[in-house]
């Protein structure tokens, strides 16, 4: 039977790259995908792009690109990847120029475009799924909006010779099931193939979550050289099987509990998990060891594909302000909650609109709140923090101004005092007709 | 005793939506979560975090439950206040939940 070996280089954009050196170099693979694109990213690189047509793509393309395309240009080690964001032409121009310099003038790079669907999105003035209003209601606020495109045009792109294959928008399972449609034929209504197929993905497309990463608890769930974590491999076969394994010699594991962890993340009911080439149902898989850093995955099904493709939309939501103060020592606590009362007092007092305001103590109960937190003991020290949702920048800068002059102002021996204010470029989703997403394959030349 | 106990967890983030897995160790403690770990006791132990439905999805092949709480991540990951929009801390906090041992001792 036929097998291909994939290595999931990234698991988002600012990801370690030398253990994506490592599998090209090390990792016996014919495919190296990855997957640099949050739900978010793109909506801030279309912003990048409407200051300057040719950016807008992942800032770390170059170097990524750099440091793999020797090695997988000398293996023939095909690349997969959404580093194209808000502009993948931009970016296969640019890693063909990379190849150029590199001396491999061959090297074929292709760019998928027809994920940026804010035309047709705005033409039919779609309803948002997150809360109550139409794309037309976002007015000026709307800055992107991007379908999730499915593993066709990749696996095609593939097809037509291309070494590497740069997406904007698109499923990340998708990326790695390109290469197993492509490399075994698989049909696009073979729907129990194309779950499995995404069960691989899934496992694969968080890179390190699945070999150790995001999983070690001391004394319960130890992991060994998490500083060298290997990034994983998934060895597929052209029935669907898996096994998920990393590079010989790396850091970190691959046991029955990663793999398990990492199935069901992000997953919500595991019968329907919504892809634009299939509806996969995780519900009957089956995740056993059969060697060390080497676990079988099966059972991944699937039933037919949807008539609509997510759409990520991005749109600039609101301004954030922030301050932070640090207290310690014997009645830390008293007072964090002490300057706390005091911040609160004087938002009020001076007038400072915000919607929505948090104060919290880090290392008492900022991420839990008081409720769930209420168990815990008195901590040696404890850091205010407020944060406050504006309708604008100035009324945003003032909430840290707020904590910050608890300095001379607040409680005895504040110290660390720290302030921001930024803008907020949140993401919803629409459903759009899957037809009115039309995908197109650019090769650029090298 | 407490989950973490005989179960591990890990959370993930769609939107304002906080998913968490819980998976036992060995298969034979897979009854005692289904009995103790409910939707209504998760809903509980997150007082003041989740404000929507918790809904729990069964994987007896894994051994696992997966919850997924609804208007849990104050408002959505890419516009919430929080220190940890994601909610990647969640998991740690579900796993301090007590859990009765069996009457046999496991």
């Amino acid at each position: 039977m036929r097998t291909i070996r994939i290595g999931s280089g990234a698991g988002y954009s600012g990801d370690r790259i030398e253990p994506a050196i490592e599998l090209a170099e090390k990792g016996d693979i014919q495919y190296l995908v990855f997957e640099c694109l949050g739900e978010r990213t793109v909506a801030l690189a279309q912003q990048a792009r409407m200051k300057d047509p040719d950016s807008g793509f992942d800032p770390l393309l170059e170097e990524r690109m750099r440091a793999v395309l020797p090695v997988c240009a000398a293996k023939g080690i095909k690349i997969v990847t959404n580093m194209g964001a808000a502009n993948p032409e931009a970016a296969a121009r640019k890693t063909a120029e990379i190849a150029r310099s590199l001396g491999l003038p061959s090297l074929k790079v292709a760019a998928i475009v027809g994920d940026d669907v804010l035309d047709a999105c705005k033409e039919g003035d779609l309803p948002i799924m997150e809360f109550d209003g139409t794309i037309k209601q976002l007015g000026n606020r709307l800055l992107s909006a991007n379908a999730y495109l499915g593993a066709e045009p990749m696996a095609q792109a593939l097809a037509a010779g291309a070494d590497v294959v740069i997406t904007g928008r698109a499923s990340d399972p998708a990326l790695f099931l390109a290469p197993m449609i492509h490399a075994f034929g698989w049909a696009m209504d073979d729907w129990n193939l194309l779950g499995q197929g995404t069960v691989a993905g899934h496992l694969l497309e968080c890179a390190g979550q699945i070999t150790g990463g995001y999983f070690a608890d001391p004394g319960y769930k130890d992991v060994a050289d998490l500083a060298r974590l290997g990034f994983p491999i998934g060895e597929v076969g052209e029935d669907g099987s898996l096994v998920v394994t990393k590079v010989a010699g790396s850091g970190g594991a691959v046991t029955e509990q990663t793999c398990k962890e990492q199935l069901l993340y992000e997953v919500h009911d595991p019968t329907k998990y919504f892809q634009p080439d299939v509806v996969a149902d995780f519900s009957q898989v089956r995740i056993e060891e059969i060697g060390p850093d080497r676990v079988r995955v099966s059972g991944g099904r699937g039933t037919k594909r949807t008539d609509t493709l997510k759409v990520s939309v991005g749109y600039v939501d609101s301004y954030i302000g922030e301050g932070q103060i640090s207290y310690a020592g014997p009645g830390a606590l008293a007072r964090g909650r002490l300057a706390l009362e005091i911040v609160r007092e004087r938002l009020k007092l001076t007038n400072v609109a915000a919607s929505e305001l948090r104060f919290e103590l880090v290392g008492v109960d900022s991420l839990h709140g008081p409720e769930v937190s209420a168990r815990a003991g008195e901590p040696y020290e404890v850091r205010v923090r407020v944060a406050g949702r504006t309708e604008n920048l100035r009324e945003a800068i003032r909430i840290g101004n707020e904590v910050e002059t608890l300095y001379t102002n607040g409680p005895a021996a504040g110290g660390g005092a720290w302030k921001s204010a930024r803008d907020v470029v949140a993401v919803a989703s629409v459903l759009l007709p899957r037809e009115l997403a039309k995908s197109q394959i650019r090769f650029v030349g090298a | 005793m407490k989950l973490r106990e005989i179960a591990h967890s890990r959370t993930g983030d769609k939107g304002n939506i906080s998913n968490i897995s819980v998976i036992a160790y060995d298969a034979k403690h897979y009854p005692l979560l289904l009995e103790q770990v409910t939707a209504a006791r998760v809903k509980s132990h997150f007082a003041g975090v989740v404000q929507g439905e918790v809904v729990r999805y069964e994987l007896p092949n894994l051994a696992a439950l997966n919850f997924v709480m609804d208007q849990a991540l104050g408002g959505g990951v890419t516009r919430s206040l929080a220190l940890d929009a994601h909610g990647k801390s969640l998991s740690s906090a579900l796993l301090d939940l007590d859990i009765v041992p069996a009457p046999d001792g496991n």
